[in-house]
């Protein structure tokens, strides 16, 4: 084990943390805004990654360029998702809400499964394809792009959640529904555009992903796991803390590959999450 | 002299910079009815979270029967005879009103049938015999008030603490309330009653003490303590005081 | 009245399961039969977490998993010589898994809601990683249960027919209900569904709550990994894929939630629709068909989330009271 080996561990763990903490934002905005966790994030990300793929296979799209694409159909799915199924769990009790989503995730999983089959699907010769080499570390360009992708899309959401009159909205029907819209706001619309943002967020990190990463129905599984374990580490509904969870959970993943056992590298996230949410129930960042 | 059922002495919890209790100190004797008063914010609730343990003191010492059980939890404080009711209810809504109840008569049984019995004799004495069978979670807010103090009192209390029980409930309730509290009280039962409604208070208190920005401000006799400048000033404002 | 209807019901279907291996003969309608108590009893077991006591666990194979994983370790590698029989493995495996939940719970209680269903997603992944990687226990390419001929009660195998296995798979079942039954009704009960309504409510009536989630945890791992070790003993080859994934999981309390969470029927009418339609699924659309299958079951568990939590019980309960 190397130092060069652990510091390309290292900047390799920060890219995909962006990735990862782009994801997390997405779930840790609609918990925000509803209290509801939503077990088909991963699925959501599943989609837009297969809606860039068929995008190249069908009609020669590079991923970024069908980038705006895939943003707006996750918007619309995340958008429909509140439409169809979640507004009428609103204050269901907590086994509702987590089957409700948990069975959007079963279904879009093996909806896929049984559309496109169980194949490992890659997109050939993406535009960002290849290495730089930065100070004698080598970084792949699709990783790169991804994770400063990520990192503008974030930057984003955080400007429009802030500095948006839209974006102060959410947040105020984030913090109290009940005054919210008292004072006018129309809280079902807030509760649609948040999961529209959402999945947007997801959308925006599923294109990235696909330039690089396998595309097939399960892939949603492990990225909803991590999403969640970055959520939980930045607090829930605090979108600004997903940002470093995302990167403690990257670089958490490559560490325990190098340190310990690359097969058990998932293992050593939960088991992170286990001891953190333990410790500080309320995540790094949140204020329970 | 006998020691007091509940001494609490110099009891203080912060939260953060804010000082919800401050250096509190009374006793209450076995069977006495105690009433607490005091604007909102005054730190009452927290009084009571800290005497049922869902709240640690950072200062003081809280006592029953002579023996510390500040820090205990709160299905330990109750096992030692303390009973409590919540200001924001907590009915077990899925259940029936009767198995409610049958939840605090278990402290003493493991008896499906005993429990039974005494959850039917705890909702006699409260006056909701005739709903035993409804879902808690339909009952009416005085209905469920009642309900909160038959739960506590099938745990058998030495001490039991009521937290604004009148709240929320129409003014033809309130002397039934009322009763059911005195004859708590000539049972023997020690009581400590939150209340706003100065009638109440003034109609069932042995003493009074109240609070203000979490700290005792005065402490006797119930027409003592609310003619006291300090506390109409608290309640009032200045304008208000003599 | 309704419920000497239902104890009625309930010995008349006893009855009708008792005399179906000697109607049905062949092995197919044997075999899904068997599912279904299968199922219904991991529901059932699964029922006294979640159902009763309000805890949504999302990692119960972990239970089932040490079940079959106890029993088959225990038959392979012989270490109690002599008295390496299923039974005693299907006793320690049980016990195991009770010892197991108690480690896991005592850190995993402490959170609530959303915190918790996710830990026990990640417990139940963290150990499915564990197994994989494990060789001593077989690692990925699983165990498989050494065949003792000829068939026998003591070596809990049967080649011929599958008629034994039926009826211990039903005694299984009825032992579930049974103490399910029997927890309602005492006083263990009563705290638990007090849990499952207001933790700090409970508390402040003298219940010590911490201890009874481990106990509704402990009895529901026991009941859970006595399935697995009969699945061990019935399919001969166990792997984490088939005795550890999250699907299992899912499934599991698919199956309760379908048929009605916290209720005793729940998870038998659950069992009862949910495994025939996955045969139905699988016939029907071959080789698809198992992706298929889930897309339905996807689909039910968005329905019933939103249209009916409680499930075909609630549905049931609801429909009598008008009538």
């Amino acid at each position: 084990m190397t130092a060069e080996v652990l510091l390309q561990g290292i900047v390799s763990g920060l890219l995909m943390g962006l990735v990862y903490a782009l994801i997390a934002a997405g779930l840790s905005l609609i918990f925000g805004l509803m209290e509801i966790v939503n077990f088909a994030h991963g699925e959501f990300l599943m989609v837009a990654m297969f809606t860039s793929y068929w995008a190249w296979a069908l009609w020669r799209l590079d991923p970024l360029v069908s980038l705006p694409l895939t943003v707006c159909l996750l918007f619309v799915l995340g958008a429909a998702t509140y439409w169809g199924l979640i507004r009428w769990i609103l204050d269901a009790p907590m086994l509702a809400q987590i089957f409700a989503t948990f069975g959007l995730a079963v279904f879009l999983r093996s909806a896929a499964q049984a559309l496109w089959g169980v194949d490992f699907l890659v997109v050939k010769s993406p535009l960002a394809e290849g290495r730089i080499s930065v100070g004698g570390l080598f970084l792949g360009l699709p990783q790169l792009v991804a994770s400063v992708g990520s990192l503008a899309a974030f930057a984003g959401l955080h400007w429009f959640i802030s500095r948006t009159e839209t974006g102060l909205a959410l947040q105020a029907t984030a913090q109290d529904r009940q005054a919210a819209s008292l004072m006018g706001i129309d809280t079902q619309r807030m509760f649609a555009l948040g999961w529209g943002i959402g999945a947007a967020c997801v959308g925006v990190a599923g294109a990235l992903l696909s330039m690089f990463f396998y595309v097939f129905p399960e892939v949603g599984a492990t990225f909803s796991l991590l999403a969640y374990v970055a959520v939980a580490l930045g607090g829930f509904g605090n979108v600004p803390g997903t940002l470093v969870a995302g990167v403690v959970v990257g670089l958490v993943e490559v560490l325990g590959g190098l340190l310990i056992a690359p097969a058990l590298k998932y293992a050593v996230v939960f088991a992170i999450y286990l001891v953190v949410v333990l410790w500080r129930p309320q995540g790094l960042f949140g204020r329970f | 002299m006998t020691t007091p059922l509940l001494d609490i002495e110099g009891v203080t919890k912060r939260f953060g910079g804010l000082v919800a209790n401050r250096e509190i100190s009374f006793q209450v004797g076995r069977g006495e009815l105690v009433g607490v008063i005091g604007p909102n914010g005054a730190g009452k609730s927290t009084l009571f979270d800290l005497l049922t343990g869902f709240l640690a003191p950072d200062a003081g010492h809280i006592r029953l029967d002579g023996v510390s059980i500040a820090g205990l939890r709160p299905d330990e404080i109750s096992r030692r005879g303390v009973g409590r009711t919540f200001q924001k209810l907590k009915p077990f809504g899925g259940m029936t009103v009767l198995e409610n109840v049958m939840v605090g008569a278990f402290q003493n049984t493991a008896d499906p049938r005993q429990a039974r019995a005494e959850a039917e004799r705890a909702l006699e004495s409260v006056g909701l015999t005739d709903r035993a069978h409804a879902h808690a979670r339909v009952l009416s807010t005085g209905q469920r008030k009642r309900l909160e103090m038959a739960r506590a009192l099938a745990t058998r209390p030495r001490l039991l603490l009521l937290d604004e029980i009148t709240g929320g409930v129409d003014q033809r309730g309130i002397p039934g309330l009322v009763e059911l509290v005195r004859r708590l009280h000539a049972d023997g039962t020690a009581l400590i009653v939150i209340e706003h409604n100065m009638r109440v208070i003034m109609g069932i208190s042995q003493r009074v003490v109240a609070l203000h920005l979490g700290e005792v401000i005065a402490i006797g006799p119930p027409a003592t303590v609310t003619s006291d400048a300090r506390v109409i000033e608290a309640y009032l404002g200045r304008a208000y005081a003599g | 009245m309704r419920s000497r209807l239902g104890s009625v019901a309930a010995w008349v279907l006893l009855g009708a399961a008792l005399a179906f291996p000697l109607v049905f003969t062949l092995p197919y309608p044997r075999d899904v039969m068997i599912r279904i108590f299968l199922y219904a009893m991991l529901a059932t077991a699964w029922n006294v977490l979640a159902g009763y006591c309000g805890q949504i666990s999302l990692g119960h194979a972990v239970f089932f998993g040490t079940g079959a994983y106890t029993s088959t370790l225990l038959l392979q590698q012989d270490w109690l010589g002599g008295w390496a029989s299923p039974w005693v493995g299907m006793a320690l495996g049980a016990l195991l898994a009770a010892l197991l939940s108690q480690i896991i719970g005592y850190p995993v209680f402490r959170l609530r809601g959303h915190y918790f269903a996710i830990a026990t997603i990640a417990v139940g992944e963290i150990v499915q990683t564990i197994v994989i990687n494990w060789d001593a226990v077989g690692g990925a390419r699983g165990l498989f249960v050494p065949i003792k001929r000829p068939d026998s009660l003591a070596n809990f195998q049967f080649h011929e027919s599958k008629q034994t296995y039926y009826y211990i798979a039903l005694a299984l079942l009825v032992l579930a209900i049974g103490i399910s039954r029997g927890i309602v009704r005492s006083r263990t009960g009563y705290y638990f569904r007090a849990i499952r309504e207001d933790q700090d409510a409970a508390a402040a009536l003298g219940i010590p709550v911490a201890r009874y989630k481990q106990r509704a945890m402990a009895i529901s791992a026991a009941l859970t990994a006595l399935g697995g070790t009969f699945y061990a003993q019935y399919v001969f080859f166990i792997d984490p894929e088939s005795v550890l994934p999250l699907s299992l999981s899912i499934l599991v309390c698919l199956v309760a939630v379908l048929g009605g969470v916290g209720t005793l029927w729940g998870p038998i009418l659950g069992a009862a629709i949910l495994v025939p339609l996955g045969e139905v699924t699988r016939v029907q659309f071959g080789g698809t068909g198992k992706a298929l299958d889930l897309v339905i079951y996807g689909l039910l568990i968005m329905i019933v989330s939103v249209v009916q939590p409680g499930g075909i019980m609630a549905l049931l309960q609801r429909g009598s009271r008008r009538s």
